[in-house]
């Protein structure tokens, strides 16, 4: 067996171990070893593939493997990676290893919890793997399916009608997914669902000027572009910690990295015509969510408009569609994510010693729990952009890639796009100014505690991940440089 | 000279030991560790100092000389970042400046802070600060540049905020970072235009005397200014914003929140002087290729310093007093750049602005640790509490009056040499110019002996509160960086600095211009006379001057009503304008049509689901007029 395939293998034995597991010990127990083993080969995976490429390998897929499932459709189980999804699994590996140690004190059905939660796992490393787009379809529906249960029964406030809100706008989002993969299927007039294979051959541009925009909006919607992108601040507001973690920290992520290999990658000329209607919508998406954010009070909502944001611009960075641009789009969805999830693991830890996520009722809590505060000003300044920490880097990667294109509708959007730092800066700025530090609001939260070891441990790695693709981004952005290289000159061609 | 690489990486390495250790270990630890560690990398400020200037001299000017550097990201091709050292006379002379008041306020702090809750936090930001603060000075490239100004940015944010307890601190750090981040965001389109252009990031190559970089820039133009003239108007901005210029100057006042020693080390004597050292470090293209945009500096740095020095006549709060007074300052300072030309004689005022930059520094970081004695003694910010202390605190008391002298421009203090060659070359490029500034001179004169008859002579009646407690003079270990620092000030006027720092790193050879230098000096006098008759006692003639000039008077302490412009441009418009009505929007029209698609679905299928109503007879019916119609159809019409 390949051993890419061990990423879905675990979450499944995670699974299937779950089922005798009676007593929290036992669902813990289970949950941590599958967690660890994941971010044991996640790492051996980095070191497997650097040491690869060192030696000299330059195909497109490495540690490919395929087996063949249903011949006369050509659906295979295709798997291999490249620079971008090996970024992208390491991410979802931290993720899932600081979800689990955030979920620690899950009292309503915890083994069905990490059921669901497994199943998601399954879903979102089988997307990353894959490289065929049927396989890459199925596992993208796997990791949906467990978010409306996840929402609906473990969330909190109205969660019935967020779960349903979000599944019912992601699932209108790959009903066009499914449409733009027939398209690029029948358009090309192949005998293969293979993408390495399918870029080789040229899809008409008339038939790419109806399928690029589905399969990019279809992505586009869980990349939270405006305006699919209301599903989100409800979404990530019910959702339990771990969820919201996982969901803005992995799964958003799968929208711009298809949008990305799928739509922008198969069909490129048409992606080059039709780029500046997205173009538009992404540095709406950019500016909006960060205005929006400024006037939220629900810590949740406040960092569901910057995910938007944030998130807006990845898709931004893509369309530029030039190499620097787009390692800047992969290195900020790693860069979002690590931040994303600490941002969602620190409000649930917060919220779970207040019980308010309020901004108006909270102060102060810097006395009483300086890990926390400290913490969260810290996924702030990532949020921000502050050099050292890792949004700085990709977003001057996208800032710069984005500058070059020359032309004053680039030019306008780019600079949109660079002052959406300011209005990030205000938002973040004046929740940590008002609940970390300044004066105790309630007299109640004197007798707060500070984190506890698992809650530490959930944090700490969360924010040794930002600190490390910050203060030394160099092989990363190499690893994912040295594979978009390709891509976009194809794309370019 | 590898060795300069520790200089950079002991206060990092500092700030992660004292940040990581918590409380566990004893706060006295921190502080001292940190001010050892201060200490060494002074020692090896001044060996750099000393190996540079004595050895790097060759073919009649300094060569820069980069160390150590390498790749920390790479953008493109030709876009790279890299974090290294680059030394030349400006960076060496800025690396002996920023350890030097750092090791001062370091050691003040360790009585001043004393007891203080969060004293080993106090010393991590401060290694942090220095660190930063560090990297920026030496950088190779203009992106190492600004990733240490934000960094500085940040450290000053921590401090502004260091009591975060107080409603007061908590706004003034988030005021600072957010003004300096608008500024920033120029900057850093500044840097992407010039470096788009330009394709380098590189200072050495950028600032290479011949322009052949610009080429072709020159020729393209936008909006009716070359490209190359916005970029680096851009780039200006930030340095604008850091060194808070009219009208990003609001943050500064308010910074003033945090620790005194933190004001001294910060907010007088470095980090607000980056953007000075940015127009410095760029001077070659500022003053070669793009001198429209270096006119421009001169007037916005003059206007600064006549505006602020205004407001400083009128503030009751010391800090207050100098933080206008160091706005204004750094507007000369400006104002020294911007009339300068490129290259020898043309240079002075190069010379003049970073000669000003030096002895500012010292004698400005020695008036703050100065006012942090007093208010450390009187428990009070503000001068109406205060009065007869030269007797009480006489080491603090003469070592201020030094300081005085110097920034009022009396020989033989420092300021006096530094200001006069900046007034020189003023006078050189335009004689108005000249006159203006020199009436500015005067008028820092005047207010900085108003603060000090206020704080140490004029005989107030005693306010009860300090009744209790007599006022006595700080500790040895607050006192002793006061008179380092006003030994410092009293030599060194008598630096031949042009045989340092030149804009074209070659030497010059400074020479008094007496007829400016008398002419200052007496409109000095004058100042310092008025001050006097006003200020020396207790008596009336200041409230009727009050009276005369109400609304001028008003109007400046009021700081002429610019934060309140910003309050409603940021409040009224931004967030009640455009936030609400767009988090409205979101929820209203964009997630309201989600919602309506729903709420229609969900209609729709009421309607419909009683057509699967399970009655068999329904179905036999609707089955037998079914077939009939279409059996009817292909009867009749097929």
């Amino acid at each position: 067996m390949n051993f890419l395939s061990l990423f879905v293998v675990v979450p499944l034995l995670m699974l299937a171990g779950l089922f005798p597991a009676r007593t929290m010990r036992q669902i813990r127990a289970v949950a941590v070893t599958g967690a660890s083993l994941l971010m044991v080969l996640a790492c051996w995976l980095v070191w497997m593939y650097l040491a690869e490429r060192s030696s000299g390998n330059t195909s497109e897929m490495l540690f490919t493997a395929e087996t063949v499932w249903y011949p006369s459709l050509h659906i295979n189980y295709s798997v291999g990676v490249d620079g971008i999804s090996v970024a992208m699994i390491l991410l979802s590996a931290i993720i899932v290893f600081a979800g689990v140690f955030a979920s620690w004190k899950m009292e309503h059905l915890p083994r069905e919890f990490f059921l669901w939660f497994s199943l998601l796992a399954i879903g979102v490393f089988g997307f990353f793997i894959s490289t065929n787009l049927f396989t890459m379809f199925m596992f993208y529906e796997i990791a949906l399916i467990p978010m409306y249960l996840l929402i609906g029964v473990w969330g909190t406030g109205k969660k019935e009608y967020s779960a349903m809100k979000l599944t019912l706008m992601l699932m209108g989002g790959s009903a066009l997914l499914l449409v733009g993969i027939f398209g690029i299927y029948y358009g090309s007039g192949a005998s293969t669902l293979t993408i390495t294979e399918l870029a080789a051959l040229t899809i008409p541009i008339e038939l790419q000027r109806y399928f690029f925009p589905l399969t990019f909006m279809g992505f586009g919607v869980l990349g939270a572009l405006f305006p699919f992108h209301t599903w989100s601040p409800d979404g990530h507001a019910s959702a339990p910690t771990a969820v919201s973690m996982l969901h803005a920290g992995v799964l958003m992520k799968l929208g711009g990295y298809g949008a990305f290999r799928v739509a922008m990658y198969l069909m490129p000329e048409a992606a080059g015509e039709m780029s500046w209607i997205f173009l538009i919508l992404t540095g709406i998406s950019v500016v909006y969510g960060a205005f929006g954010a400024i006037h939220q009070t629900d810590l949740k909502y406040i960092n569901a408009y910057s995910s938007v944001s944030h998130c807006g611009l990845v898709l931004f960075a893509i369309l530029m569609g030039n190499e620097t641009s787009t390692t800047g789009a992969i290195l900020q969805m790693v860069s979002h994510g690590l931040m994303t999830a600490l941002f969602f693991a620190l409000i649930g830890m917060i919220y779970g010693r207040t019980h308010t996520r309020l901004v108006t009722e909270m102060g102060g809590l810097m006395k009483v729990m300086p890990f926390l505060g400290v913490s969260y000003v810290i996924a702030g300044m990532a949020s921000l952009g502050l050099p050292g920490l890792s949004g700085f880097v990709a977003e001057m990667t996208i800032f710069v890639g984005a500058f070059q294109e020359p032309d004053l509708l680039h030019r306008v959007l780019t600079f949109g796009a660079i002052a959406s730092i300011v209005i990030t800066a205000v938002y973040i700025l004046r929740v940590v100014g008002k609940i970390i530090f300044g004066p105790m609001a309630d007299r109640h939260h004197e007798q707060l505690t500070d984190a506890v070891w698992h809650e530490r441990l959930s944090v700490g790695v969360l924010i040794a991940a930002i600190v490390a693709v910050g203060s030394f981004p160099y092989w990363l952005s190499e690893m994912i440089n040295e594979s978009v290289a390709p891509l976009i000159t194809h794309i370019l061609r | 000279m590898q060795y300069a690489l520790v200089i950079l990486l002991l206060p990092l390495l500092n700030f992660l030991v004292t940040g990581l250790m918590d409380t566990r270990w004893k706060a006295r630890v921190a502080g001292t560790i940190s001010t050892v560690a201060i200490a060494v990398i002074t020692l090896l400020s001044y060996v750099t100092a000393y190996e540079y200037f004595t050895t790097r001299f060759q073919d009649g000017s300094y060569q820069a000389f980069i160390p150590f550097e390498l790749n920390w990201l790479r953008f493109t091709d030709t876009l790279q970042v890299k974090l290294g050292l680059l030394l030349d006379p400006i960076s060496v002379m800025m690396l002996v400046v920023v350890t030097t008041v750092s090791l001062m306020v370091h050691l003040y702090s360790l009585s001043y802070m004393k007891g203080e809750r969060g004293f080993e936090r106090y010393y991590a930001f401060l290694s942090l600060f220095t660190f930063s603060m560090l990297g920026l000075v030496v950088a190779t490239n203009i992106f190492q540049m600004y990733i240490f100004w934000e960094l500085v940015g940040v450290s000053s944010y921590l401090l502004i905020g260091f009591y975060y307890t107080r409603p007061a601190a908590v706004a003034a750090a988030k005021k600072a970072f957010i003004v300096t981040r608008f500024a920033d965001l120029f900057f850093l389109a500044g840097i992407l235009l010039l470096s788009y252009y330009t394709q380098t990031f590189d200072f050495t190559a950028l600032t290479s005397g011949d322009g052949r970089m610009f080429g072709t820039i020159g020729s393209l133009t936008f909006m009716g200014g070359s490209v190359l003239s916005w970029a680096m108007a851009l780039i200006f901005i930030g340095g604008a914003g850091k060194s808070a210029l009219f009208p990003l100057h609001i943050w500064l006042p308010d910074a003033m929140e945090g620790p005194t020693p933190v004001s001294a080390l910060i907010h007088a004597a470095t980090m607000v002087v980056a953007g000075v050292y940015l127009v410095a470090r760029l001077f070659p293209v500022y003053a070669v290729q793009t001198p429209e945009v270096l006119h421009g500096i001169a007037y916005t740095g003059l206007f600064t310093a006549l505006f602020s020095a205004v407001i400083a006549c009128v503030q009751t709060d010391i800090k207050r007093v100098l933080a206008f007074s160091t706005i204004s300052q750094i507007g000369f300072m400006m104002v020294g750049l911007g009339v300068s030309g490129y290259g020898a004689h043309e240079g002075l005022g190069y010379m003049a602005s970073l000669f000003h930059l030096f002895t500012h520094a010292m004698f400005k970081a020695l008036l703050f640790l100065g006012a942090g004695s007093v208010i450390h003694a009187v428990h009070s910010n503000s001068m109406d509490d205060m009065g007869q202390l030269r007797k009480r605190m006489p080491v603090t008391h003469l070592t201020f009056l030094v300081a005085c002298l110097a920034i009022a421009g009396i020989p033989p203090f420092s300021g006096f040499f530094s200001k006069d060659e900046i007034l020189a070359a003023a006078f050189h490029f335009s004689p108005p110019v000249g006159w203006i500034l020199s009436g500015i001179a005067g008028l820092t004169a005047f207010y900085m002996f108003r603060l000090y008859y206020n704080i140490f002579w004029n005989d107030k009646p005693p306010t009860s509160r300090h009744a209790e407690h007599p006022v006595h003079e700080s500790p040895a270990l607050m006192t002793l960086p006061l008179i380092v620092l006003a030994l410092i000030t009293l030599v060194a006027g008598f630096i031949p600095f042009g045989r340092f720092v030149t804009s074209d790193r070659g030497l010059y050879t400074i020479s008094l211009d007496w007829q400016v230098a008398a002419s200052s000096i007496l409109i000095a006098l004058a100042g310092i006379g008025l001050a006097t008759v006003l200020y020396r006692r207790n008596n009336d003639k200041p409230a009727r001057l009050k009276l005369k000039f109400a609304g001028l008077h008003e109007a400046a302490t009021h700081r002429f009503y610019i934060d309140e412009i910003y309050l409603f441009l940021t409040k009224k418009v931004v967030f009640n304008s455009i936030s609400r009505p767009l988090a409205w929007f979101d929820r209203h029209i964009v997630d309201g049509f989600m919602n309506l698609l729903a709420t229609v679905s969900n209609r729709v299928s009421v309607r419909i689901k009683g057509i699967q109503s399970g009655h068999i007879q329904q179905y036999a019916w609707v089955f037998l007029f079914a077939t009939l119609a279409i059996a009817g159809i292909l009867l009749f019409v097929v």
